[in-house]
């Protein structure tokens, strides 16, 4: 097995950054204009990181499926993004925003590139305050902070239970002023369906348009990639039902290593399934727990109304288990806590496949007033939702699918195994380990589009300035064209009697029940077999009607699907091989005495990073190892 | 549940649209507006007809990719509420429905219920942003922002693009959309330097693109899922009048 190279760069860890720009290669602004860089994705990653480099100059293209940029699903983000400003005095740092995310991602990340983005945190809401980012602010107009789960400082910048849509906001803002100016133009609806590589450089996309159905070449001196998790793998997840794995699987299977792909977060509190054709999960929010009490009877199969069930009778299983922290332990711990309740029949709810967060104790002491002006709007998105007031009845929550940690591998400079193929965002494997700590990922996104890939492209761009972008005639882009049009064909004439959709919601069963929340081996290899049934029937009897030259959502959702159940096989893989338990990958198999995850560090303190050998062939693992120099590693303990 | 569908079903931008008639049988009063329409679609596949096209993304009211007109009103039924919050309870038994697409000339229909918003889009890149580039920002409390400021600007930040306020005007004017992000910017300290030249330059582009003028009739407030008031376009116009006179000095 081959060994990664990261290309850390040398030095104390709190320099290496600052060191390392001033030592980058540069390309002088006369020279800029005649670089060509694709952006696909405009979340809270992809617009930055457009919008950055079309300011220094550089002619950027930017696609997004959407009809408009403002869509990405970075809109949806609800609770905030961090920055180690010290506003609230209370000790905030740098270094201690690192510690945090490098404990909360149970000591599985690359320790200078989670150092980096917490150095570049603070520049973010400085940025987006100045384009006119509403933030919550006190009285005296100082920006206003909140506490966020695993952590013991407010250092959390947010603008009510809307924060994404903000920050997204701020960075769409910025991109239309550079398409207002001619530096970036904007191709919406457009479908990314594969990478060209030209003598081993990605050098542009293949689009479909979702419109007319038209397919087309763009071609650039290099691609980066925002286009989000794949958490959807799931079928229902608190992703928007659009978000998918599409483009980090093109680039896997065109030779760019996949980071981590098991590592995907399962959120505890999110509104549980309703119906059987439920399409989506609706997340409320983690600061509902700094209010709300999770508990469940402590009677099995107790059918009695939460109102009706005394005190003494109510098992506040994360209070017991968990009296350090109790309902503020981290998301992959009080997720699992809610499953191991619910598997032993203590779950509530028409399915057994929930449990109550119930603000009863909280309205009596603080009164109705105070909690609406914290919750409001979740608790009315929450009845909206469910038809039940929730500050009369307990919420019913259950764990869902949220956060990919897992994505494309990336050095220190953001750029995939591919040269000049760039991976940002939540696309990336990321500074978040196994687990991911809230309100960092709006942060780690912005951070990468504002304030790093402008650096890291124009480095790599500095060696690109002479050579020429391809035609897209050239033989690269017309064959992946061709492969590109063959696989919509194959779609369309299968002409089967099952829906992507139906698929889909199969694949994310399987997918549920064997690589969720808790995984183990007879399980994860059950899974392997279930894909690859599944992945036979999808291609003999899949069926989309209309055709491909014209506006076909059917066929839409079949590459999102096709694309899914090959990433299924992957995440298994790498579960398998996994065979210790660390942060959101929980093996049953590697557990302590007392029941709680227990990582094995002399055997896996390393990022798994998975190379594309082939259709249906096992993909190689290739080794990063990481060290910690600047941590002690430990146990995450939360009793 | 059984409900009647009485959808609007049109080829492309060119073709000739008409009602198409659907009856739907096992609806649970729990599925969403767009399960339901998910439900249809299943099973329209299945027999061999052509699913409805329709647009969704979120399922949170804020992505703004949702936009039916159901039975006469942009979002349905319920006030500040998008089409994905819309449930199947808020229907009776064999009730029928109508679902048309947002009417509008600015945004013409694409497919049957989707229509393009690009007008949207197009009116933001006239001037709905600040002009600061990456690494300019000064520090985020160098200038104060007292909450209430803040708040009114976030009221106005919070819209979310979809459209519902110019479907719902018998003008389809997109003032409501204009207000909201003239007035946010206008709020605060960082919008405020080129506050007038963006009003002048959104406002322009939206008459440009053919949206109708703004008679005050409140339809749009109404409809907004997001709650955006009307207030706002005062606040355009003390805005807008502020600008024309400054520009003709
Ligand atoms: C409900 C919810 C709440 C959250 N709350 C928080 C929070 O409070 N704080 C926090 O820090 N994080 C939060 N997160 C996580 C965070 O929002 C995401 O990790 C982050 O926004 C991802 O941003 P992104 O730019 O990487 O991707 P996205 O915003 O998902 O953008 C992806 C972009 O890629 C485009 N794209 C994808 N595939 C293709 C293709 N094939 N062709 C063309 N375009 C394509 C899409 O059109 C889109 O523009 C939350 C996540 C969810 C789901
Ligand atoms: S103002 Fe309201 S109705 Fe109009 S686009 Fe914004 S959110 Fe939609
Ligand atoms: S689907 Fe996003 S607002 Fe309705």
């Amino acid at each position: 097995m081959s060994k990664l190279d990261a290309k850390i760069p040398e030095g104390p860890l709190a320099e290496k950054w600052s060191k390392y720009k001033a030592t980058m290669k540069l390309v002088s602004p006369n020279n800029r204009k005649k670089l060509d860089i694709i952006v696909v994705g405009t979340g809270i990653a992809g617009a930055p990181a457009a919008a950055s480099l079309a300011e220094m100059g550089y002619n950027v293209k930017v696609f997004c499926f959407q009809d408009s940029a403002r869509r990405a699903h970075s809109v949806a983000a609800q609770g905030g993004i961090n920055a180690s400003r010290n506003n609230k005095n209370d000790g905030d740092s740098v270094y201690r925003l690192f510690y945090d995310m490098i404990k909360g991602g149970d000591y599985r990340a690359r320790e200078a590139n989670v150092y980096r983005a917490a150095e570049v945190s603070s520049d973010i809401i400085d940025q987006l305050t100045a384009q006119g980012v509403p933030f919550a602010r006190e009285y005296g107009g100082t920006l206003a902070n909140r506490t966020f789960g695993g952590v013991q400082v407010s250092r959390t910048n947010y603008a009510q239970g809307q924060t994404g849509q903000q920050v997204l906001l701020g960075g769409y803002s910025a991109l239309k002023r550079q398409i207002a100016l001619g530096k970036a133009q904007m191709f919406s609806r457009q479908q990314m369906l594969d990478v060209v590589i030209v003598d081993g450089k990605a050098r542009g996309i293949i689009t479909r348009n979702l419109i007319t159905g038209e397919m087309e070449r763009h071609a650039a001196h290099a691609v980066v990639l925002a286009t989000g998790g794949y958490g959807t793998i799931y079928y229902l997840s608190t992703l928007a039902v659009q978000s998918n794995g599409s483009a980090a699987m093109q680039a896997f299977k065109k030779g760019a290593f996949f980071g981590n792909p098991s590592f995907i977060q399962i959120h505890p509190t999110c509104i549980p399934v309703l119906n059987e054709y439920q399409s989506k999960l609706t997340l409320m929010s983690e600061s509902l727990r700094n209010d709300g009490r999770i508990w469940v009877p402590k009677a099995e199969g107790d059918k009695r109304r939460p109102n009706e069930i005394q005190d003494e009778e109510r098992d506040y299983f994360l209070e017991r288990r968990y009296p350090a922290f109790g309902n503020l332990v981290p998301r992959d711990v009080a997720s699992r806590a809610a499953k191991e309740r619910c598997d032993n029949g203590y779950g509530v709810g028409k399915t057994g496949l929930a449990v109550y967060l119930d603000f009863r104790d909280a309205v009596k002491k603080q009164g109705v007033k105070v909690i609406k002006g914290k919750y409001g709007n979740l608790f009315a998105m929450y009845e909206k939702i469910t038809g039940e007031n929730p500050y009369e009845t307990p919420m019913m929550i259950y764990p869902a699918g949220h956060y990919t940690m897992g994505g494309l591998w990336v050095d220190y400079n953001l750029m995939t195994t591919i040269p000049g193929l760039f991976a940002i965002g939540e696309a990336n494997f990321s500074e978040h380990g196994a687990n991911r700590l809230g309100a960092s990922a709006l942060m780690q996104g912005a951070g990468d589009g504002y304030f790093i890939a402008p650096y890291t492209v124009s480095n790599y761009l500095a060696d690109e300035i002479t050579n020429k972008v391809p035609s897209t005639d050239s033989p690269e882009f017309v064959e992946a064209e061709n492969n590109v049009k063959a696989t919509l064909d194959k779609f369309l004439s299968i002409k089967g009697t099952q829906t992507a959709s139906s698929f889909h919601k199969r694949l994310g069963h399987i997918m549920w029940t064997y690589a969720g929340m808790q995984r183990n081996e007879d399980g994860l290899k059950k899974a392997l077999v279930e894909i690859a049934d599944l992945k036979k029937e999808f291609w003999s009897d899949l069926i989309i009607p209309g055709t491909a030259s014209e506006i076909n959502q059917e066929l839409e959702k079949a590459t999102r699907v096709a694309d899914f159940i090959d990433l299924a096989t992957l995440i298994v893989t790498d579960a398998l091989n996994r065979k210790e338990s660390c942060g959101a990958h929980f093996r049953e198999e590697s557990r302590s005495e007392s029941g709680e995850a227990m990582r094995i560090d002399d055997k896996y303190s390393f990022v798994a990073a998975w190379e594309y050998q082939g259709e249906d062939k096992e993909p190689k693992l290739h080794k990063e190892d990481l060290k910690f120099e600047n941590v002690e590693v430990k146990v995450r303990s939360y009793k | 549940m059984k409900i009647k569908l009485n959808i609007w079903k049109q080829a492309n931008a060119k073709a000739k649209g008409k009602f198409e008639k659907y009856e739907l049988d096992g609806v649970d009063a729990e599925m969403s507006f767009i399960e339901m329409l998910d439900y249809l679609n299943e099973k329209l596949i299945k027999e061999g007809k052509e699913p409805v096209a329709f647009e969704h993304d979120c399922h949170e009211a804020i992505c703004g990719c949702c936009s039916l007109y159901i039975n006469g009103h942009p979002h349905g039924p319920g006030s500040e509420t998008a089409t994905c919050q819309v449930h199947m309870r808020s229907f009776k038994d064999g009730a029928t429905i109508t679902v048309e697409p947002w009417r509008a000339k600015s945004f013409p229909v694409l497919k049957d219920l989707m229509v393009d918003r690009n007008a949207f889009d197009k009116i933001m890149t006239a001037g709905g942003f600040v002009s600061i580039d990456a690494g300019q920002a000064p520090d985020a409390n160098a200038n104060l922002v007292g909450k209430i400021d803040a708040d009114k600007a976030f009221e106005a930040a919070a819209c979310i693009g979809c459209g519902a306020c110019v479907a719902a005007c018998k003008n389809s004017s997109a003032t409501l959309f204009v207000a909201a992000k003239v007035s946010q910017l206008a709020l605060l300290p960082q919008g405020k330097v080129e506050a007038k030249r963006r009003a002048l330059n959104m406002v322009a582009k939206m008459d440009e693109l053919g949206f109708g003028s703004c008679t005050n009739t409140g339809a749009c407030e109404a409809e907004c899922p997001k709650g955006i008031g009307i207030d706002f376009i005062a606040k355009l116009n003390r805005e807008y009048l502020c600008a024309s006179f400054s520009e003709a000095e």
